[in-house]
Order: C-alpha cells, then sequence, then structure tokens
C-alpha cells in the first residue's frame, strides 16, 4: 500500500513536471479562465448582478477544462501514443498510474478555481466564498463527475487528430447552455430545460451557492444529487469503455 | 542451458479475434538463457503470439506459461521480472531520455543502473535529449533502455529492427547479443531472415496462426521440408541437380559409377538447404496444405 502511495506521488511529480514543460497545455489551462474573467469582467463592468453570475460560471468551467477536456484530450493522445501499453507492461499498478493522473488533473482544478476566486475578490468585488465547505463538496463532486465523463468521452474518439473537435463539439454548447457567461434563467425555455439536465448547470449553481449567494446547503443537494448522477454514469463508461491501446485500422 | 523449468512454454495456443483466427494452435517452450525466433511473414500471428505472453490480449484457448505464471492475469511479480519492448509505442515526450529511465527504474524493486543501462543502450551522449527529439534509432534504442532498467530475467523484443538503416540494425543486434551474454532469456519476432540466423539459438517460422518448422537456424528444414542437394556434373559435361532425403545413399551411388567409369565427378557438392530455402518453400506453400491442423482451430 506504501509503496503503490509512492509510485503514485512519483507518477504525479512527473505528470506535474512534463505539464510545465508544455507551454501551449499550461496556457490554455491558467490564461483562458482569467482572460474570460477580464473580458466579461469589462463587458459587465458595473453591473455586479452579472459579475456574480460570471465567477462562479468561470468557477464551474474551470472544473470542466481542467478534467474533462483535459482528460480526454490525454487520453486520446496517451493511447494512440502506445503510452499507455507501454506502462501497462511494466510493474506499476495501474491505482499509482491513474491516481497520479487525477491529481495532476486536481492539482489544474485547484490552481484554476484559487486563480478565479482571487480575480473574482480582488477585481470584480464578488468577495471570497461564503462557505467553503460547500465549495468544497461540490468542487469534490465536480472534478469526479467530469473527470469520470471525459474518460468516458475519451473511448468515442477514435484518433487524437478528432479529438479537439469532439471535445469541443461537447464542451461549447455546454458551457454557453449551462449558463457559464449568464444566469440560465433567463435563457429561452427549451435552452432551460436542456440545460436543467446538464451536470454543469448544477455544478455552477452549487458553486454559486456557495461562491456568492451563501444559500444554504439543504438548498442545492438536489443540484450535487445530479452531478453525482452524471459522475456515476460517467465512472460505469469510464471503466466499462477503458482501453490501454487503440483500436486498429 | 538450464536445466530447470522453461522460461516459456505455450501448448495449443489459440486466438482467435471475432470471426479470424489468428493463432491456430501453436506450441513452442523455450529454455532459460536462450535467444528464441519467431519468423514468419507480416501477419502471421508472431505479434498476436507474444503480446499474449506479454499479457496484452487473452488468449481463446491453450497453456501458456511465462517464467511460471500464467501471463493472462498479468501478476505484477511477472512484470517485475519481464522487458517488453512493443513493435511501436510512446512516451513522454517532454522528458530527456535520463527522467524517463530513472522513472522507470522506480517501477522495479531490483532495478539496474541507471547509467549502465544507458550504456547498454547505446544512449550515451543522448542522455539529456528531450525524447521528442530522439531519431527513429535512438528512440528504439530508448525503448531497449525502458525494457531493461528494470532487470527483466526475459526480454520481448517485437520486430526491435523493422525500419532500421543496416547500421542502426547492427547496432540493435550487438545490444541483443549483450543481452543474451548477461544470460537473458529473449523472445524476438522479425521478418527478417538474417536477423534470425544471426541473433537466435532456435528459430519458429510461423504463418497463418501455425509453426511450421522449428529448430536451430544452421539446422532448420534438414529433414523437414527442404532436403539435401547434390549437384555435380554428367559426362557431358551438364550441371545435374537432385534433392534427396538420404545424400549417403545418392553419393555411393554416383561415386561408385564414377569410379567404375574411371571418372571423376567434377563439381560435386552437398549443401544443405539454408535457412532461407526453408523460410521461402514453408512460408510459399498453399494454406491449404496445411490444412490438417485446421480441425484443432
Amino acid at each position: 500500500m506504501t509503496a503503490t502511495l509512492a509510485l503514485t506521488w512519483r507518477q504525479y511529480r512527473l505528470e506535474r513536471r512534463m505539464f510545465w514543460r508544455n507551454p501551449s497545455a499550461a496556457f490554455f489551462n491558467f490564461v483562458l479562465p482569467l482572460l474570460f474573467l477580464a473580458l466579461f469582467g469589462t463587458i459587465f463592468a458595473g453591473s455586479q448582478d452579472d459579475l456574480d453570475v460570471i465567477v462562479p460560471g468561470i468557477a464551474g468551467m474551470s472544473i470542466m477544462t481542467t478534467t474533462f477536456v483535459a482528460l480526454a484530450m490525454n487520453m486520446v493522445f496517451l493511447r494512440e501514443q502506445g503510452v499507455l501499453k507501454r506502462l501497462r507492461g511494466t510493474p506499476l499498478p495501474t491505482g499509482a498510474y491513474l491516481g497520479g493522473l487525477a491529481a495532476h488533473a486536481v492539482t489544474n482544478t485547484a490552481i484554476q478555481l484559487a486563480i478565479v476566486i482571487a480575480a473574482g475578490a480582488g477585481l470584480l468585488n464578488v468577495g471570497l466564498p461564503e462557505s467553503w465547505v460547500a465549495l468544497g463538496v461540490f468542487v469534490v463532486a465536480g472534478v469526479a463527475c467530469f473527470a469520470a465523463l471525459g474518460v468516458a468521452l475519451s473511448h468515442a474518439i477514435p484518433n487524437f487528430d478528432s479529438a479537439p473537435a469532439y471535445v469541443n463539439a461537447i464542451f461549447l454548447p455546454v458551457i454557453v447552455i449551462s449558463g457559464v457567461f449568464y444566469d440560465a434563467d433567463n435563457a429561452p425555455a427549451f435552452l432551460r430545460d436542456i440545460g436543467e439536465v446538464l451536470p454543469l448547470t448544477h455544478l455552477i449553481d452549487g458553486l454559486s451557492a456557495a461562491m456568492v449567494t451563501g444559500a444554504p446547503f439543504s438548498d442545492n443537494l438536489s443540484d450535487l444529487a445530479v452531478v453525482l448522477v452524471w459522475g456515476a454514469i460517467g465512472a460505469v463508461l469510464a471503466v466499462r469503455g477503458f482501453s490501454w491501446e487503440a483500436r486498429r485500422g | 542451458m538450464d536445466s530447470g523449468a522453461p522460461a516459456i512454454l505455450v501448448r495449443d495456443l489459440h486466438k482467435s479475434y471475432g470471426g479470424v483466427q489468428a493463432v491456430r494452435g501453436i506450441d513452442f517452450e523455450v529454455a532459460r538463457g536462450e535467444v528464441f525466433g519467431l519468423l514468419g511473414p507480416n501477419g502471421a500471428g508472431k505479434t498476436t503470439t507474444v503480446e499474449i505472453l506479454e499479457g496484452y490480449r487473452e488468449r481463446t484457448s491453450g497453456i501458456a506459461s511465462v517464467l511460471g505464471h500464467d501471463p493472462g492475469s498479468r501478476p505484477r511479480a511477472l512484470r517485475e521480472r519481464v522487458g517488453i519492448v512493443l513493435q511501436e509505442s510512446g512516451t513522454y515526450r517532454h522528458a530527456t531520455v535520463r527522467e524517463l529511465v530513472t522513472h522507470w527504474a522506480g517501477f522495479y524493486p531490483a532495478s539496474r543502473d541507471v547509467d549502465e543501462v544507458i550504456e547498454l543502450a547505446g544512449l550515451r551522449g543522448s542522455e539529456d535529449v528531450l525524447t521528442r527529439r530522439l531519431s527513429g534509432g535512438q528512440a528504439r534504442r530508448l525503448d531497449f533502455a525502458l525494457a531493461l532498467v528494470g532487470d527483466p530475467e526475459l526480454v520481448f523484443l517485437d520486430e526491435p529492427t523493422t525500419g532500421f538503416d543496416p547500421a542502426a540494425r547492427r547496432a540493435a543486434w550487438e545490444t541483443i547479443r549483450a543481452l543474451a551474454e548477461l544470460g537473458k532469456t529473449i523472445l524476438l519476432t522479425t521478418h527478417y531472415l538474417d536477423e534470425a540466423q544471426a541473433l537466435c539459438d532456435r528459430v519458429a517460422i510461423v504463418k497463418d496462426g501455425r509453426i511450421l518448422a522449428v529448430g536451430a537456424p544452421a539446422e532448420l528444414g534438414v529433414g523437414a521440408v527442404s532436403r539435401y542437394r547434390v549437384s555435380w556434373r554428367d559426362e557431358d559435361g551438364v550441371l545435374v541437380t537432385r534433392e534427396t532425403d538420404d545424400p549417403t545413399a545418392l553419393l555411393h551411388q554416383l561415386t561408385s559409377a564414377a569410379l567404375a567409369r574411371g571418372t571423376g565427378l567434377t563439381d560435386l557438392s552437398v549443401t544443405r538447404p539454408s535457412l532461407e530455402d526453408v523460410y521461402l518453400e514453408l512460408t510459399a506453400e498453399a494454406p491449404v496444405t496445411t490444412v490438417e491442423g485446421g480441425s484443432a482451430a
């Protein structure tokens, strides 16, 4: 057990080191949410209601990019390159490898959220989160949900060249429909209905309560439930479809 | 050769994907310390066989034992003792050679010295190069280094030199010979005859998911398919060639007749079939002629 933990830690450190050596990945992870915050902060300057929506919205988006988007792309790449297959032939325990990868993604989530929270409090006058506990619960649920869905999606992507198309075809509509940039309640009914089914909408509702409104946690239990149900579906699909190597031909 | 249990034992191995039978009843064993080659054209079932032994694929039926373990259950104790060079596999593109070899060393309970492995794989001087900047030949050396750093008893090499230029091939052969000298057991696949001949203690010729012949490269085929080739010039000076299973009797006839005539036998030669002859003869055969194994498949 301690040996597996030590290997997980080593794997995590390698993933971190590799991440920082790939500047484009670092750019998308940390600059994109800041860019969005700056843009929408400018657009909505003076309208505190809108700013109060955008900060938890971007926080939700950050969780999705650092887990769902990053893992879907990463898994397709690692599979296509044969890295997964090579590692599979070593004594490295599967749990240590996937644990290291997951911890790496979670670190990126934490850094992004810290940036978003700091920028929201410092620049957009949204203030620090009302409830760190509720924030923690929703972040953990969101990370688990979107990580599982990202790995699940990677199974459906045939090769790395097509990965950005697949990922963006889901990611971009979802962040719009789920109300990252506006209050989803103001959207047309049919879009609102679609949004109500998606996990990001509920994650953002939960984050909004924890970060901005301070609504009691009990008000958002149904949101948490939706996120967890999606996470469970994602986990089943992620495990079921898992393959260590690319499909041939 | 070690008298203990074989490093690899394969009995009546079958593997089908959907309706396609990739492996149709293969038997062989590899002794400890032996360099064993699976030689055959592309699509013969070599890689499928090796990947079953490496634990990547489940066999459909038959027995497979690797260092006393069932490779199908991929026990960690087995993975600690085996090194694998896959036909193709990527690595962390932003890591240096030394970083990766060092990281891989950490997977194994009794790894070799990183510098020693870099030296053995022929990567001295490239330690600090990012893997994405390695040439094809150097990347293959890195594959070797990563497979060897755990100090495995058994090394799988799946087409270790395919696509290499002649100099790179020689270098890879030297590495493989060095491994053999260290007492490692090696199972390699190749579709190059000269590679099998240069490296292997024994070779199995594989085609259509079956083994057509097994033996030392120099002996392979004698008594199997190809026969001795005896040639000489007859009284009219015409070169005659005859194939026979029993060169002794034929030579006796020829020499007795020549002595009786009081003439010599010019250009008399007896040649054993080369591995190439055997290989071409066996693999050129239409699949129909090996159909007797089909009932078992």
